[in-house]
């Protein structure tokens, strides 16, 4: 091998799978944001399971447990207030609304190679993005009583 | 598939990539439609949303099953999803191997409660 040809495959960009430490400067357009979202909702369901499953719980297993949820959020619960579990689950109906749409998307995208551009991406992205914080606003205000 | 040497042996071990990535789809649909099933019951129904209402929706038998099916589909999506995640991010192979095994025990344990809650209605 020349020693020109080493230099060139030396200058050779290399690119390799994301890692954390990259999140935050990369550009974020609107596609990666879903993306990026859909990534970060799922995760907060999954730490906050045992939550969701203790509203599955309490909300159905009996009237006395029914009055126990309903109490964790008008009054609160270990300790903490009411208003911060409803903000706990305003994260969730966040994250659940974001991941239920924007995987509408993927699946929508899965079957309909067709569709799929750069254009498609970016619109229908900031359709998920808009419809997800509409949605949340609307349902966060009657979650705070504000309708 | 069954070339187990050369250039084109399988490199990713127990050939789950297509098979997770369809489960993960499917299991996708069986929970939105799940959804759509149990917000239809609650938007349809008439008077205020107690508790009657929220626990009538689960008390026949094949809404318990369907149930049953979604809380299972949810233990396999999250398990894919969570394992992407920890794959892309979770370099130390050490790290990685730590999270996947806290992610198996998180998931069991909670699936084994919401199933609890479920059949003991």
């Amino acid at each position: 091998m020349s020693e020109s040809a080493a230099n060139t495959s030396k200058k050779r960009p290399e690119f390799r799978n994301i890692e954390f430490s990259n999140l935050r400067t990369l550009r974020w357009p609107l596609a990666s944001l879903a993306s990026g979202m859909h990534r970060v909702s799922g995760a907060i369901m999954f730490f906050l399971m045992p939550f969701i499953i203790w509203m599955f719980d309490n909300s159905i297993s009996s009237e006395i447990s029914f009055l126990k949820f309903k109490n964790a959020f008008n009054v609160g619960m270990l300790g903490l207030p009411g208003f911060i579990w409803k903000l706990v689950a305003l994260g969730l109906i966040w994250a659940s609304l974001h991941h239920f749409i924007a995987g509408m998307r993927h699946l929508w995208m899965d079957t309909h190679h067709h569709h799929v551009s750069k254009d498609f991406g970016r619109q229908t992205a900031a359709v998920v993005l808009m419809l997800t914080l509409g949605l949340t606003a609307v349902l966060g205000a009657k979650l705070f009583g504000l309708y | 598939m069954n070339i187990n040497y050369g250039s084109h042996r399988l490199v990713v071990g127990a050939h789950y990539g297509m098979r997770d990535w369809l489960a993960q789809r499917v299991t996708a649909v069986l929970m939105a439609l799940f959804t759509v099933l149990v917000l239809a019951q609650l938007i349809f129904s008439k008077g205020p949303i107690g508790y009657e209402l929220w626990s009538g929706i689960f008390a026949a038998q094949w809404m318990k099953s369907i149930t049953f099916l979604v809380i299972v589909s949810m233990l396999y999506h999250v398990w894919v999803g969570m394992r992407n995640i920890f794959q892309d991010y979770a370099k130390p192979y050490a790290v990685r191997f730590v999270l996947h095994v806290f992610a198996i025990a998180w998931l069991v344990a909670c699936t084994g409660w919401a199933i609890q809650v479920l059949w003991r209605l």
